[in-house]
């Protein structure tokens, strides 16, 4: 199966955000890079069908011109090939988002001469949080899209696709060419081998220039929330703590 | 002018969010001068609609169609779309869930309009709405503004506590039948498995969690026991997760689940922000932990500074010991 994979250069998970001072944006000074968690296990997830189905993985993004960091460590666990659409704007809203990737997917299809037979996206990203990019692109490229999805089967001419519920999951059947949103949790993503590694190092990347849009969202600016300001209180350094303890579980009604 | 705000529900039963979220669209709604109704989307709808007037709903809307007989985004985001035309409703709103945040954002893709999810708190601005939006899961947010004849929003979960007016709404039934086709059913559910119908993760109202403190996956056996005792779920650390020692169905966090329940122990985990996103809801925060500093430790209730492998059996022990005593006397 062809596959194409949108993915986003994100701060690596973890990590202290801190803001510029104009609250703008993130203070990238200090921060390691990586691709948002889904859309990682997304990459994974595209390559693992490959393997077994035969086809290739395209990763796309739209980001920073550095963001060839993130498609070369796409490369680098087993993605084919890579497009770039570098821009210095950051924070692309969600709707001009959608609208830069399904040009350049539309373009890249009108090339190789055929449909990719499954494009994945991360079910939001880590940073903005958006929740909507991959729906978008769906809608525009007329093809079914579910999201939260935490499993994927390759069936001939389509695909069954799990979403994860509180009490066991939800099954989709989507004809191909279909789109998803992939969470964490399908798999667990393999790390680079040196040889990957290498490969990633020389593998070519295409760029395309991004066609903007744009939607009625605009960002005001950032701000770091309110600390909850907890005074913890100390029960104790040992199990002397413990009948501390099960009296508060108890005042809680739950002993 | 009229707010639709959406109902989630699966098969009849109402999402646990959703008193929470409509209470929060009702807030919304009275501070713009709006009318609020609530709209229930297929199967079971009839069911999920009682009650909601109590939370403010003027109108319910009930949306049936013969094609509506399980969840889709396409149907639903189709439904909601139409019914809002319909009425022409100033504003959509959802609570940010899994199906809240995709069902508006199919809304958004058709109306071609921007959709802002997970809102904590707006104000009008003009015609326009300014808001506080969830980035980062919640570690960090964003003042955004949106301009558009139809505000489309999601509020984040558990944002606002749900709370009855004194007085119940008019709660008027209105059915609506879309317009449907067989293209807007590809995405629908085709089946279901259930894997446990017992206490689930996100709605528990004990969660006890393990980090990598706990160290392996064996050790899980005394958070499991813990959380049997208390009636609760387990979960885990997204380390936890990345060693395999866990399913990562256990994950509290960002990129796993979100909970908020009475009482979050935390055993050995550190509480780096994705963790503590997705529990910071939590009413009540018990961390057991050998570092003092810990971020977890900082910001808890109440702590206490040990290793828990010692102290999680302890407290299981002083449970069943006070249980049984209690048991005896009476």
């Amino acid at each position: 199966m062809r596959i194409l994979v949108c993915v986003k250069r994100v701060p690596a998970p973890g990590a202290k955000i801190v803001l510029t001072p104009d609250a703008q944006d993130i203070d990238a000074s200090l921060l390691g890079f990586a691709i948002s968690p889904h859309e990682e296990c997304a990459v994974e997830e595209a390559v693992r069908i490959v393997e077994r189905e035969g086809g290739s993985v395209t990763v796309l993004t739209l980001g920073p011109p550095e963001a060839e960091e993130q498609l070369r460590a796409a490369v680098a666990v087993g993605a084919t090939s890579m497009v770039l659409l570098p821009s210095d704007i950051p924070d692309w809203d969600p709707v001009s988002t959608s609208a830069a990737l399904v040009s350049a997917i539309a373009r890249l299809e009108e090339e190789q001469g055929e449909p990719f037979g499954l494009v994945m996206f991360g079910n939001e990203s880590a940073d903005s949080g958006g929740f909507q990019v991959g729906i978008r692109a769906a809608r525009s490229l007329g093809r079914p899209m579910v999201t939260g999805i935490k499993g994927i089967d390759a069936e001939g001419d389509s695909i069954a696709a799990r979403r994860e519920t509180p009490s066991g999951w939800e099954l989709y059947r989507l004809p191909l060419p279909a789109v998803v949103g992939v969470k964490e949790g399908i798999n667990l993503p393999r790390y680079p081998t040196l040889k990957g590694r290498m490969a990633a190092r020389r593998a070519p990347v295409e760029t395309m220039e991004p066609v903007a849009g744009s939607s009625g969202q605009s960002k005001v600016m950032l701000m770091t929330p309110p600390d909850a300001g907890s005074a913890v209180e100390i029960l104790g350094e040992g199990p002397e703590a413990v009948p501390a303890i099960v009296d508060i579980m108890e005042s809680l009604g739950l002993v | 002018m009229s707010f639709l705000y959406l109902v989630e529900h699966d098969r009849g039963r109402i999402d646990e969010t959703t008193l929470g979220g409509i209470t929060g669209a009702r807030i919304l709604a009275e501070s713009l001068g709006a009318e609020l109704h609530a709209v229930v989307i297929g199967a079971g709808a009839a069911s999920a609609a009682g009650g909601l007037d109590a939370y403010g709903a003027e109108q319910v809307h009930l949306v049936s169609h013969p094609l509506l007989t399980d969840y889709g985004p396409d149907a639903w985001g189709e439904s909601l779309f139409q019914l809002a035309g319909s009425v022409g409703a100033g504003a959509v709103i959802a609570t940010g869930t899994d199906r809240g945040n995709e069902v508006m954002a199919q809304v958004g893709a058709r109306a071609d309009l921007a959709m802002v999810a997970n809102c904590l708190e707006i104000e009008p601005d003009g015609d326009d709405w300014l808001m506080t939006r969830v980035r980062w899961g919640g570690s960090l947010h964003e003042r955004a503004r949106l301009s558009a004849p139809v505000k489309l929003v999601t509020l984040a979960p558990h944002s606002t506590e749900a709370a009855a007016t004194g007085q119940p709404a008019a709660g008027t039934v209105a059915e609506f039948t879309p317009e449907l086709g067989e293209s807007d059913t590809v995405t629908m559910v085709v089946d279901r498995v259930t894997v446990s119908e017992g206490i689930t993760l996100a709605t528990a109202p004990v969660v006890v969690s393990g980090g990598r403190g706990v160290g392996s996956a064996e050790a899980f056996d005394i958070i499991e026991e813990l959380a049997g005792l208390l009636g609760g779920a387990v979960g885990c650390s997204r380390v936890v997760t990345n060693n395999g020692w866990k399913n990562h169905k256990f994950q509290v966090g960002q990129t796993g689940t979100v909970v908020a329940p009475d009482l979050y122990v935390a055993c050995g985990i550190s509480g780096a922000i994705q963790h503590w996103v997705g529990m910071m809801n939590a009413k009540n925060v018990l961390a057991i932990n050998i570092d003092r500093d810990a971020p977890m430790v900082t910001k808890a209730d109440w702590a206490v500074i040990a290793d828990l492998h010692q102290v999680v059996p302890a407290i299981s022990a002083e449970i069943t010991r006070r249980r049984t005593l209690a048991a005896e006397s009476g």
